[in-house]
């Protein structure tokens, strides 16, 4: 296992998709894919990518729906050996991740009144780091999921 | 995957006749409105009491969540409920981030759903 570790080559995957939402499961398979290349991930794990990185394509597929944009949306993946990095890129005219309205608590009856706002709350919370950089050209996420090693050694 | 569903009734100890909707695939952006589809239609027949048996989905996504809280509010305001039967880890581990699990009754098995559960 080792030798397999020591061996691992870094790797970079830039893939890019039509803005439209029927790609966006193509978009989970690929990036899953890419994450078991890395040897030192775990199931769990990847499957949190697959999910942050699918709010994540969806979020920029869905930017350029609204901003009228029919370029493709680029997702890249960087392979190290101790982390997974996934950058989402979309050209919609961009959004201030700190306007995301809190949700009332689970037990107030009003929390039904919001079907929206957990895409960018379950981006935090399944990937190791993230970060939204964002201005009126555009929105990068950046997701990062550390190798099991890495995490045990916090 | 495309979203398959398929609707039966189920009867509870109280004789209460609840809406089953069996639910399988991939609960995402995609699918999401087709489940909301199924739910209005179920509650435009007057079924305002609904299981949603998400067995056969092995991924949600905030959309799907959407739906599932756009459901229940629906019903609530019938006067009717909804519960989940959640099986697949991943999705109940989503619904449990998002405090989920703490708005809805969330159930292993159909035959769980009791009347007062």
């Amino acid at each position: 296992m080792t030798d397999h570790l020591a061996s691992f080559t870094p790797g970079h995957i830039v893939l890019e998709i039509p803005a439209a939402t029927e790609y966006v499961s193509f978009v989970r398979v690929v990036v899953a894919a890419a994450a078991e290349i890395e040897p030192d991930i775990s199931v769990e794990r990847i499957e949190d990518l697959r999910l942050a990185v699918s709010e994540a394509a969806t979020n920029a597929i869905n930017a350029h729906s609204r901003a009228g944009s029919d370029h493709r949306v680029r997702i890249e993946c960087n392979l190290a050996d101790d982390e997974v990095v996934v950058i989402v890129h979309d050209e919609g005219t961009g959004f201030d991740p700190s306007s995301v309205a809190a949700l009332p608590e689970p037990e107030d009856p009003a929390r039904l009144f919001h079907e929206s706002g957990l895409g960018v709350k379950l981006m935090e919370m399944l990937a190791d780091e993230s970060e939204i950089t964002s201005d009126e050209h555009g929105t990068d996420v950046k997701l990062v999921v550390y190798s099991s090693k890495r995490r045990r050694e916090g | 995957m495309e979203l398959v569903v398929h609707t039966h009734t189920f009867e509870l100890a109280d004789a209460s006749r609840w809406s089953v909707l069996d639910v399988a695939g991939e609960l995402d952006v995609l699918a999401a409105p087709e489940l909301r589809q199924h739910v209005m239609s179920a509650v435009s027949k007057g079924q305002h009491h609904l299981v949603l048996d998400l067995s056969g989905v092995d991924f949600i996504d905030s959309f799907g969540l959407g739906v599932l809280i756009g459901s229940l509010k629906r019903v609530r305001l019938l006067g009717g409920d909804l519960r989940l039967v959640v099986t697949e880890p991943r999705v109940r581990r989503v619904l449990e981030l998002c405090d989920l699990d703490r708005v809805f009754t969330l159930h292993y098995d159909l035959a769980d759903v009791g009347p007062g559960s």
